[in-house]
């Protein structure tokens, strides 16, 4: 039996033991070295050859994966690791750290109760290790730190042992500084990591070795040794003494939390049930005796098994053949295989107990994010949101008509797997407009479309997501129905910073029934609006509010619901180039109406009450909004004078320029719509010295001077005519 | 200069208009018309063609409200618009003739024979006795108004009767059967015993027809008979005058045990 066979077979024994279990993840900005770090891990732990480890990626298995050297999907892979004498089992899921696949990141989160965070040390914490501390924190996933690729150090920068111990307590308080921010203060001090206690190491995960200030005390290794072996190229050596996955997973085994550690904190965080019920209890205690409690962070598509749930399962025992309940479907659902998962492989066994990340076919009608449980009205998990809104659009066709139907197929299992995706389809043109996190995510899931699902498909380039909003207040505007013999007036303004970001943040629901006004109102007047204003809350759309502040207009409630369609309408589309609007309060103000209904049906009313929307927003002063990227350069210094020329040539604002001996990082804030060809453009303007990222930071007004010229072409892409109508025209 | 004359067609074909309407027509230079306030179930566009002497040309929902067709061909021109009905007695074109007005357009009315009286007529229902109009729309989403079924509740406590006028969209005309359905369903929804399955009721159809509906039963009864085709109406009768229930039980078939409720 190979070492990874003997490994699988322990493993199967240790499930049932959540004490010995971790489910950690490893998160990082991009390129700091995620994968090759899992690899090496997994490499070590004896799941897979230890000369591949660091060149064959196993956990980036996806072709496109290997093709462009990025993680794509969150992938997961199960290990066995001894420490003092006990046999431990590591459930470890490797994150992508490019930002387009940063929705993956987020459900992956709720699958683990630990991190490892690892951090370039030569570039530092950058903004997207930020980003992912923050989703970390929010699921209560208890971070560690490891500080990679410190091989560069000494090799590239050439710098000595005193400054490479500052730059690490530099990495080490900025992310400390940044871990006590987000936390509630006794929990923000507990869980900061420390050189001391060893939740920090530091190495290589390329040359597969890695130290912690604990080890260095009990092996006498110094900072001068490690130079000295990098001196004398023995880094095979230094690799022996201090072989990367005995310290970073003893460091996991001993700083991140086991499932009983772990789920106590977390439950109350994640689930809003009642902690003392039944369910409650055996999530909080990892009972495997108690009713099964599964949420599915990601699904995968097999060419052989069809869709594949995997996620973590809180409580409970899941069997193979085990009816249960995907909350909120009409059916129970027949679970055909259980299975762990190691990399590409799925190891099927009979059952899986609580604590563990399990990997089930049959789930047929799960989506990423559902509640699976024993127990048909079992209270779901909290909803996994992730903040980010897409920022381009392809059109896309079936190359041949007859696979149209298939077409549709496709795409629905595709949103289903990645919530980051948006499909919608054009009213006017019939195209399916697929919407995501970037041009690499798009070219992507495209890629998955042909190779994947082998449906020939045509796309069209991308298209810049942009959105419609109100400069300041505008109305009431009188909305005429076409009979004449009905009028509504309405007002609009921009939405307080403080609801805005509530809504984005998806702690307002959007697009959804107002399940309890009561609450709603409550949160709204805490986040600064006004009483009278919110006590009728009609809908929220697309984060735009509309409120109904009329008192006693008799037959007011008949057209209501016709007011809320004109409004979803009006926010679909709106005034200015039949964009999305966003951040628009809607305040209907008084309506007068025929006594009779018919004449006042959804013909009549839904155009009035649009065309007051629409006319209020004129004379609100219309803008577009066009989503920025936050772009970081790291270069030498002689080609830093192109670089800036190349960004500035895109509507970019550089925001800093710092410099390190030879090199540069340079962060600018550049428009999306500015950036396709940019890799390339970069590249050359470069000479290829370039490392870059960038990371979406959100919707910004365009300049005034721009407006009418890309609303001109928003308008003629649409076929529509290319000047927006005026006040004038909607009073008519 | 030129004028808009507004006319009246009646009730069923075309030869319900008044000798006054018809003359005005043929004078006008041009004609237009609309059959989707109301219609004129027993002729056609053709029909009256011939009779007028001159093409007509039958305007979209859309086009009357847009009005400027109309407007626009009367600035110079005497240009007739015939409606089923009485003119007027469809608001929209109130507002029609208020713009043609203010475009400096002369406009006139020719009245003409309108189910509003008609129906009381044919029943001998007492047109003091009626309370407040309403009418009765085809579900929509996001619009089923209970506000038909509220009229006829508050009719009902003053002792009035209520018309009921059935909707019409597009080649589709509400019978007396969906009418009743419709508040049987408002109902099931408000329960204030306003409309219920032994509730008296009166249906009208075809008036002007050689062969009118005239019943007066319960709504349970009235559903399970054939009505015939359109148009139809409803009166739901409040208190009824002496006069009015003999009216009914010789006109509309109205049965004896519900003759003796309304006769205490």
């Amino acid at each position: 039996m190979g070492r990874k066979e003997d490994n699988i077979r322990k493993a199967q024994t240790i499930i049932h033991k959540p004490r010995y279990i971790r489910n950690i993840g490893t998160v990082a900005h991009i390129d700091h070295g995620k994968t090759t770090l899992s690899d090496s891990l997994i490499a070590g732990a004896g799941m897979m050859s230890e000369e591949l480890a660091g060149r064959q990626l196993m956990l980036d298995y996806d072709e496109q994966e290997q093709a462009r050297g990025i993680t794509i999907n969150a992938a997961i892979a199960s290990m066995v690791h001894e420490f003092e004498g006990e046999q431990y089992l590591i459930n470890l899921i490797d994150t992508p750290g490019h930002v387009d696949f940063g929705g993956d990141v987020t459900r992956a989160m709720r699958a683990i109760d630990g991190a490892i965070l690892v951090v370039d040390a030569v570039e530092g914490v950058m903004p997207q290790t930020e980003t992912v501390i923050r989703q970390a924190l929010k699921e209560r996933v208890r971070p560690v730190l490891f500080i990679n690729k410190v091989d560069r150090l000494i090799n590239e920068l050439r710098i000595g042992p005193e400054q490479m111990q500052q730059r690490f307590l530099r990495i080490i308080s900025e992310v400390n500084r940044r871990i006590t921010e987000m936390l509630p203060d006794d929990l923000g001090k507990e869980w900061r990591v420390q050189v001391e206690d060893g939740s920090v190491a530091f190495g290589s995960a390329l040359y597969k070795w890695a130290i912690s200030v604990p080890l260095m005390q009990s092996s006498g290794i110094t900072f001068k040794d490690i130079y000295g072996y990098h001196e004398e190229e023995k880094l095979g050596e230094l690799s022996k003494i201090a072989p990367l996955h005995k310290t970073v997973l003893n460091m996991v085994i001993l700083h991140l939390p086991d499932p009983y550690a772990g789920q106590k904190l977390r439950i109350p965080v994640i689930w809003k049930g009642p902690p003392d019920s039944d369910l409650g209890e055996a999530m909080i205690g990892v009972d495997e005796n108690g009713p099964v409690a599964f949420v599915i962070t990601k699904i995968i598509m097999d060419p052989h098994a069809g869709e594949v749930a995997t996620g973590r399962l809180f409580s409970g025992t899941i069997r193979r053949g085990q009816k249960l309940w995907v909350v909120g479907m009409p059916n129970p659902e027949r679970v055909q295989t259980v299975s762990m998962v190691v990399g590409p492989d799925r190891i099927s066994v009979e059952e899986i107990t609580a604590g563990n990340v399990v990997a089930c076919v049959g789930l047929k009608t799960v989506v990423a994010g559902s509640t699976v449980a024993t127990d048909e009205d079992a209270i779901p998990f909290e909803q996994i949101v992730h903040y980010s809104e897409p920022v381009v659009t392809v059109a896309i066709e079936a190359k041949h008509t007859k696979d149209l139907p298939r077409l549709v197929e496709v795409l629905r299992t595709i949103a289903k797997a990645d919530p980051s995706i948006q499909m919608e389809i054009d009213q006017e043109t019939g195209e399916h407009l697929m919407s995501g996190m970037g041009e690499l995510h798009l070219e992507i899931t495209q890629y998955r479309i042909v190779h994947e699902h082998s449906v020939d498909i045509m796309a069209s380039d991308p298209i810049v997501v942009y959105r419609e909003s109100v400069q300041g207040g505008g109305g009431p505007f009188e909305g005429k129905s076409p009979n004449r013999h009905n009028r509504f007036y309405l007002e609009v303004e921009p939405l307080p910073t403080q609801v805005m970001e509530a809504l984005q943040k998806g702690e307002i629901p959007s697009n959804q029934r107002i399940k309890d006004p009561k609450g709603l109102s409550r949160t709204l007047v805490e986040l600064g609006m006004n009483k009278k204003e919110v006590r009728n809350v009609v809908w929220i759309q697309n984060n735009n509010i509309f409120l109904d502040v009329t008192k006693g207009i008799q037959y007011l409630h008949e057209t209501i619901e016709l007011c809320k369609e004109a409004f979803i309408e009006a926010m679909n589309r709106g005034p200015l180039a039949a964009e999305k609007c966003m951040g628009v309060r809607v305040r209907l103000v008084d309506a007068k109406l025929h006594e009779d209904s018919i004449h006042r049906g959804p013909a009549q009313v839904i155009p009035a009450a649009r065309s007051a929307i629409y006319g209020a927003m004129c004379e609100a002063g219309r803008i577009l909004l066009e989503p920025k990227q936050k772009v970081v350069l790291n270069l030498p210094q002689d080609v830093m004078g192109s670089a800036i020329a190349e960004l500035q040539s895109r509507r970019g604002l550089i925001e800093d320029i710092s410099q390190e001996r030879d090199q540069v990082v340079i962060t600018s804030k550049t428009p999306v719509a500015e950036m396709f060809g940019f890799a390339t453009a970069i590249r050359s303007a470069t000479q290829g010295r370039v490392l870059w990222s960038y990371e979406n930071a959100g919707l910004v007004k365009i300049p005034q001077e721009l407006q009418g010229e890309v609303v001109g072409q928003i308008r003629s892409r649409k076929g529509l005519k290319p000047e927006p109508y005026d006040a004038t025209y909607y009073a008519a | 200069m030129g004028e808009l004359v507004f006319i009246g067609l009646g009730l069923y074909d075309e030869r319900d208009v008044t000798l006054k309407g018809l003359e005005e027509a043929r004078s006008c230079d041009l004609l237009f018309a609309e059959f989707f306030t109301s219609s004129l179930v027993g002729t056609g566009p053709r029909r009256l063609s011939n009779l007028y002497g001159k093409k007509i040309k039958v305007l979209t929902r859309e086009e009357v409200e847009g009005g400027d067709i109309m407007v626009e061909a009367a600035m110079s021109r005497r240009v007739g618009f015939l409606v089923a009905g009485d003119p007027m007695a469809a608001t929209t074109h109130v507002e029609l003739r208020l713009r043609a007005h203010r475009a400096g357009v002369s406009t006139r009315v020719v009245a003409g024979v309108s189910a509003l009286t008609a129906v009381a007529g044919a029943l001998g229902l007492q047109i003091y006795k009626f309370g407040r109009i309403t009418s009765i729309p085809f579900r929509e989403e996001g619009f089923e108004p209970l506000s038909p079924y509220e009229v006829v509740g508050m009719n009902r406590a003053a002792g009035l009767h209520s018309l009921v006028l059935l909707d019409i969209q597009e080649e589709r005309y509400m019978t007396a059967g969906e009418g009743m359905e419709y508040l049987l369903g408002c109902e099931a929804e408000l329960s204030k015993g306003v409309f219920l399955p032994e509730t008296a009721i009166c249906v009208v159809g075809r008036l002007g027809s050689s062969q009118p509906l005239v019943r007066a039963d319960r709504v349970g009864t009235l559903l399970e008979e054939d009505l015939g085709t359109p148009l139809h109406a409803l009166v739901i009768p409040g208190k009824l005058h002496f006069m009015e229930v003999e009216c009914l039980s010789e006109f509309a078939g109205l049965p004896e045990d519900l003759a003796q409720s309304f006769n205490p």
